[in-house]
């Protein structure tokens, strides 16, 4: 070797002593986004090498981009290179009994009417024997395999079933498609994958209580479910329960793809923690999700009970493709104190004799900003399309706000679309009114708010929904009178 | 009874507890019990009910549900323990055809869309299920018509007991027809300045107020 050589070794490879090869011995990267810790997400991660070029190829084109500021809210800039990409999942304290845990949590439990089983494994209890939470995921684990269908971590799913991440992954929102999409794509660590077969009725509802490897999907969320022709699907995500986290910002992409004849519904609870009564703390919630109604009669619904964060920055949308095919959107949309929420759907219908349906609902109380944002777009080969939407918008005192704002363009001059709005008060009167029958403040407004919520909540699956009426009245408590 | 304006309504809002009233003197005891010092629900649930004028819309709130909550939170505060589905549905029954109530009403958002004899006799129906020690009937008679009168009043007496007390609030002898007070008292510029029976109220379809404002007036003078 000679001496110039050997120089350049020695460069090169005390170069690489700082690229990603040296943290793989640690649990978490160091601060701040670049290649490396890309690479370094993709390793730990054992990903193929296709992977890892879908990544890289989202950040390059995230780092061309600028943060949006076209939603009706306002943070402090983020600081990218402040946070932390990767750590590994740690054990969550095991405790020995309920009795160790918070009691004001154990109180919203009650509140919430979480069963004990339930309130032992969000609080981190140990769960007895007898009602092991692991012979419940063997079981359900067994009777999808049966049925041919998946339902597996996002991980996993890279790992045994390569052929079918590759073929849908980022075919509903592209890795290029927004900024905080760009950079899930960029950094993800985990989340679900579901695979529903030809003519395959999913027989439960697939839920995240059952989410088999349920541990550190964080705060970039990655979600990619697939309805073969024919099949269907009702899919739950989060939680009533309130859930704290320590990252502040959470950028989820969830892409739902849908053959013909498939239905997908996608129903959420979302109760991130929403910062303290003076608005300080809370999560950002930063997310894409998008169902592509790919074959002729397929049909993608989204319901979402949204209660929590600091900020909300979420469109569910649906692009009607096929024929016929239908999409809908069912939201309830909470802010009180600080909170700022601007969220809607976007309906893209391209196939002909497609039909949306949005049904917006949103609640501000305290001093609290709500905004609904939504496009309507009828694109010139859809022929026959028909939209109704209505956005509603209920104020509990004087010093909240509720914002609409509808896009709609109309390229084909057959298509029906029908917009309806209305704002209204919780009023004296009606408090008045239950509280003479005997009823007191707190219950008459969980009665009004519920009332008003009611079409949307009805869309949610049966046990969900009694968890989300409590959560409501819950959220709201104290913000009259 | 009394003229437009004499205070019919007020008097109900002040016992039922609203807020925009300010009580400056006096009290009111009902069984015992200062009430003015109780939040309105804490007096509906003492067993004061008040059949308001003009009820209120609550849409999405089935009148079910929004009995059942009202009923249990009852009584919970007279500690006896809520009602289960079964038996309140079965209470709901029974109440609907003593007032002669139609499901369909039942089944409708709470006032919603209810036409105003609808409203009426809602009401009505919401004082059977209370069953409350004293109800207030504000002008229950307004805006009905001489069938819904019927019914009505016909609810309001097979509801009577000798446990229970109706103040009936009107502007018109019609409705006595239908249910027979025992006391008539005239209310005018916030004071009762007479009290009689049935007869009173007779006199006064006949001859009018005016003669009672102008004996008034003179004793004020």
């Amino acid at each position: 070797m000679s001496k110039d050589n050997q120089i350049l070794e020695e460069l090169t490879s005390s170069e690489y002593k700082y690229g990603f090869e040296t943290l793989i011995e640690n649990d978490s990267a160091p601060k701040g986004i670049n290649e490396d810790i890309i690479r370094f997400i993709s390793a730990k991660k054992k990903e193929p090498e296709w992977m890892l070029e879908l990544r890289l190829k989202a950040f390059r084109h995230w780092v061309t981009l600028e943060e949006p500021t076209w939603p009706n809210v306002h943070y402090p800039k983020i600081d990218f290179q402040d946070i932390i990409y990767y750590s590994a999942p740690k054990p969550k304290k095991t405790l020995s009994s309920l009795d160790e845990v918070d009691p004001d949590l154990l109180e919203t439990f009650k509140k919430l009417g979480i069963s004990l089983e339930e309130q032992k494994r969000l609080s981190g209890v140990a769960v007895d024997a007898v009602i092991d939470s692991v012979s419940v995921k063997t079981t359900f684990k067994k009777t999808l395999a049966e049925l041919g269908i998946i339902f597996c971590s996002f991980s996993e799913a890279v790992q045994e079933h390569p052929e079918l991440v590759k073929k849908y992954l980022g075919a509903v929102v592209p890795m290029t498609d927004n900024y905080y999409a760009a950079l899930n794509s960029a950094v993800f660590t985990d989340g679900s994958f579901c695979y529903i077969p030809k003519g395959v009725r999913c027989p439960m509802e697939l839920s995240t209580y059952f989410r088999i490897n349920a541990s550190g999907t964080g705060q970039f969320e990655r979600t990619l479910i697939v309805a073969d022709e024919g099949s269907y699907v009702s899919y739950l995500e989060g939680c009533t329960a309130p859930q704290r986290d320590e990252n502040q910002l959470h950028a989820a992409v969830v892409e739902i793809y849908a053959e013909s004849r498939a239905e997908v519904k996608y129903s959420t609870v979302q109760n991130w923690y929403p910062g303290n009564k003076e608005g300080k703390g809370g999560i950002y919630n930063f997310v894409t999700k998008r169902g592509l109604c790919k074959g002729d009669y397929s049909k993608i619904s989204w319901t979402q009970v949204e209660t929590g964060s600091a900020i909300t920055w979420k469109y569910p949308s649906c692009v009607l493709k096929g024929d016929h095919s239908i999409g809908e959107f069912y939201s309830v949309a909470v802010t009180n104190n600080y909170q700022q929420a601007d969220t809607g759907s976007k309906m893209i219908h391209l196939g002909k004799n497609t039909n949306s349906t949005i049904i917006s609902k949103g609640i501000s109380a305290g001093k609290s900003q709500n905004s609904y944002r939504g496009l309507v777009k009828i694109h010139k080969r859809a022929e026959n399309a028909r939209n109704f939407s209505q956005c509603d918008s209920l104020l509990m005192g004087d010093k909240c706000g509720a914002h609409t704002f509808p896009y709609i363009e109309i390229d084909n001059s057959s298509a029906k679309v029908e917009h309806e709005a209305t704002t209204s008060k919780i009023g004296e009167d009606q408090i008045f009114y239950c509280n003479q029958r005997g009823i007191d403040t707190e219950n008459a407004v969980a009665l009004i708010v519920n009332g008003y919520a009611k079409e949307v909540l009805n869309k949610l699956p049966m046990e969900f929904a009694v968890e989300a009426q409590k959560l409501l009245a819950l959220t709201l408590e104290g913000s009259v009178g | 009874m009394g003229p437009n304006g004499s205070g019919k309504s007020t008097l109900a809002s002040v016992l039922a507890g609203r807020e925009e009233y300010e009580i400056t003197e006096g009290e009111v005891e009902f069984l015992g019990k200062d009430i003015l010092d109780l939040a309105p629900e804490d007096r509906a649930r003492e067993g004061l009910f008040l059949a308001f004028q003009y009820p209120v819309e609550i849409p999405g709130v089935s009148s079910n549900n929004f009995l059942r909550t009202a009923l249990n939170q009852i009584r919970k505060y007279r500690g006896m323990d809520p009602l289960d589905a079964v038996s309140f549905l079965k209470l709901m029954k029974e109440k609907m055809a003593l007032v002669e109530i139609d499901q369909k009403l039942i089944n409708r958002s709470l006032n919603e869309g209810f036409s105003g004899g609808e409203k009426k006799r809602n009401e009505i129906f919401q004082m059977a299920m209370l069953e409350p020690k004293l109800a207030i009937l504000d002008e229950t008679d307004s805006g009905l018509d001489i069938d819904a009168l019927r019914i009505v009043a016909s609810g309001v007496n097979k509801l009577k007991t000798g446990e229970n007390a109706t103040i009936v609030v009107t502007h018109y002898q019609r409705l006595l027809d239908y249910i027979v007070p025992d006391f008539v008292h005239v209310l005018y510029n916030g004071r009762i300045v007479k009290s009689g029976d049935k007869s009173l109220a007779l006199e006064l379809e006949e001859k009018g107020y005016d003669w009672i404002k102008a004996d008034a007036d003179g004793v004020v003078s």
